[in-house]
């Protein structure tokens, strides 16, 4: 299903994590924006006491706390968690009616008025993103909108304009060459890789870090778009239907023809028996 | 009144385990409303890291393939041209049209928007095995309803209908293997998806293929399942003879299918396949005892033609598949770190669902002639005030 298109000017988050103070502003200014309201929170939530616990309906992006020890001294890694946007996404190509869109600006896009509640894409996204309205009786799914609204009228992200340190935002091609600059600039500053420039195809977020991407809790994803593994399947439906329909009707046609030629070939021997016998008699 | 008293009669007359049933099936609707008046949160253990459960794994993945019997033996019956075998067909129509219809119940209850299920139709996807299986679905059960009107039209004499039917039953017959040959195979296309979620042992491109083919084998096991069944405990006319000449089919289906399980995993598959001891075990059982041993058994001439044995064999065949449409929807793309059992409402609508299908099996074999069907004693011919059309080439 590769598309041809060009995702090298579609709007995408270069996140620093090297820059991250873990000040979870983000965190708010998505919640402001978004009018989603807050979560019960337990003090211990497990590593690094990061609140709320986890991505949920409610919560769109969380930064994820990571203490380890550096020279003796004990240090704090984060991870902002928040939706890949895909360049060619996984939820979009599942959804049965459609309901995500990877729109030409660069957010995946999600039309809720259309959603019949299936949660495919929970199924098929390899970052855990789509969340869904467990509470309801008639859910829908939640997740980070890329801010679609605000880029639309030229605003930035919401997590990206409030930013202090961390979050770029900018055309893909410009998002990526920075980040390789960056990673010359400074080798001891980061590992030498960066996520999204090809995970799950690439993504419009792309991550530096200081540590491992898999210490920091990051999923290791292939590097294959994801809709082409379904796609190298279901294109096989449409000559999959020709063939066994065709197929049966000419196996049916064959062996009924057969039937009907052995049938005709009995009664004429009948007959031929019938009028032998006929013509013994006279 | 007196109508409904004749209803209430007729009701007290069944046997006891009938009218049990129909208490199960009345409990598992009550238990299914809970879904929408109280979400799909609190009635069930699902959650966002295991958001598909029982009724996905069981009531749509596992119960299509059990009810692929009916466009097998179609297509046995009337492409094979294999006719004596035509009287097992109605049985396995019915179980079709009563499974599909209860794969939409299943999958109505599971959708977070039921009433919004029209939009598949609306807006097409065609990048979606959902969207594939979803128009399949509704198109295939279509067809088992026109194929299911043959034995109502023939209780109620509609000779005409009986007559229009009867041509039809052969395009219906290649319409349903084409149908169902789409989206057997496309509810593997599904876990393609879930590429780093679904257990190296069933993660594999082939997974259609195998979905398919497996299907064939469950759905001729589940009429030699019921043929029995029906002859042990309902009375029905037994139809050992045909049930012989059904299995010697299995051996030929169920090899094809254990090649191309090995050939998958061992050309297509990568390791490791044996880090987590619970997979391995319930990959060695659906293998070894769902699909091998039912394979040497079907093998032997001693067991196709024994009542029991073959019974028992074709009882394998359906337990290997259940399992393996478990392993890769429900136990293979399980977080090991967040297990998820169904809860008791959960339980209780596949409980009811299943009951439910088997209930409407026995009312219907019980008003409408499913068994009695042997298609040379019907008349098909038309009433002689239509007689224009008498002389109408028949299509059988």
């Amino acid at each position: 299903m590769s598309t041809n298109r060009d995702f090298s000017r579609d709007g995408t988050f270069l996140i620093d994590l090297t820059k991250c103070t873990g000040c979870r502003a983000c965190q708010v200014a998505c919640k402001q924006w978004n009018q989603l309201p807050a979560e019960q929170t337990v003090f211990f939530s497990g590593e690094g006491y990061g609140n709320p616990p986890a991505m949920s309906e409610y919560t769109f992006t969380r930064i994820k706390f990571r203490d380890y020890q550096k020279n003796g001294q004990n240090e704090f890694a984060f991870y902002k968690e928040m939706c890949m946007h895909c360049n060619e996404p996984a939820c979009a190509s599942v959804c049965p009616v459609g309901a995500f869109e990877k729109t030409d600006l660069g957010p995946v896009f999600y039309k809720e008025d259309r959603c019949i509640g299936c949660r495919f894409c929970m199924i098929a996204c390899p970052f855990g993103v789509p969340k869904y309205e467990w509470s309801k009786a008639l859910p829908l799914v939640k997740k980070c909108t890329g801010c679609y609204e605000r880029i639309r009228e030229g605003l930035a992200p919401a997590c990206a304009t409030t930013c202090p340190t961390a979050i770029t935002y900018g055309p893909r091609d410009e998002m990526v060459e920075l980040g390789k600059a960056r990673l010359l600039k400074n080798p001891e500053r980061y590992v030498q890789k960066a996520y999204g420039y090809t995970e799950a195809g690439g993504t419009s977020v792309i991550y530096l870090t200081a540590l491992p991407f898999d210490e920091l809790g990051f999923k290791q994803v292939t590097k294959r778009a994801l809709p082409d593994y379904t796609w190298d399947a279901l294109r096989l439906v449409p000559g999959i239907f020709i063939a066994a329909g065709g197929g049966l009707s000419a196996l049916a046609w064959i062996t009924h023809r057969r039937e009907r030629l052995r049938q005709e070939l009995e009664k004429e021997r009948a007959a031929l028996a019938a009028e032998e016998a006929k013509e013994d008699q006279e | 009144m007196s109508a409904l008293r004749k209803v209430v009669d007729e009701i007290r007359s069944y046997h006891w385990f009938v009218n049990t049933m129909i208490v199960v099936v009345v409990i598992g609707a009550v238990a299914s409303m809970v879904r929408f008046v109280y979400g799909l949160g609190v009635t069930t253990n699902l959650n966002d890291t295991y958001p598909w459960g029982l009724w996905i794994s069981f009531d749509v993945v596992t119960a299509v393939p059990l009810a692929a019997g009916a466009f097998t033996l179609g297509a046995i019956v009337h492409c094979f041209n294999i006719k004596q075998l035509e009287p097992l067909v109605r049985p396995s129509i019915v179980t079709g049209f009563l499974g599909y219809s209860l794969v939409s119940v299943g999958l109505l209850l599971d959708l977070g928007q039921p009433q919004r299920a029209w939009h598949v139709l609306r807006y097409w996807n065609v990048h979606s095995p959902m969207f594939e299986v979803s128009m399949c679905i509704m198109l295939y059960t279509t067809v088992l309803f026109l194929e299911f009107l043959s034995p109502v039209a023939e209780k109620f004499g509609w000779n005409l209908s009986l007559r229009l039917l009867r041509w039809l039953e052969m395009p219906l017959a290649i319409a349903a293997a084409a149908i169902s040959t789409l989206h057997q195979s496309s509810l593997g296309t599904f876990f393609l998806i879930a590429v780093d979620k679904l257990h190296n042992l069933w993660y594999t491109p082939l997974l259609p293929l195998l979905f398919w083919a497996s299907a064939i084998c469950s759905g001729i096991c589940i009429i030699i399942l019921e043929a029995t069944a029906c002859h042990k405990w309902m009375g029905e006319p037994n139809e050992g003879d045909l049930l012989r000449t059904l299995s010697k089919i299995l051996p030929w289906t169920l090899g094809a299918y254990l090649a191309l399980r090995v050939y998958s995993l061992v050309f297509f598959s990568q390791g490791p396949f044996f880090n987590r001891p619970w997979l391995t075990l319930s990959f060695l059982l659906e293998v070894g005892v769902g699909f091998l041993l039912p394979f040497v058994m079907f093998c032997m001439k001693s067991v196709r033609e024994h009542d029991g044995r073959r019974g028992l064999a074709a009882g394998l065949v359906v337990f290997g598949l259940v399992l393996n449409r478990f392993n890769v929807s429900m136990f293979g793309m399980m977080d090991p770190l967040n297990p998820y059992f169904p809860t008791v409402i959960e339980s209780l609508v596949t409980v009811s669902i299943i009951t439910a299908h088997i209930l409407f099996f026995v009312l219907i074999a019980k008003y409408f002639p499913i068994f009695e069907h042997h298609p040379e004693t019907v008349d098909y011919s038309l009433p002689s005030r239509a007689g224009k059309l008498k002389g109408a080439p028949s299509g059988s």
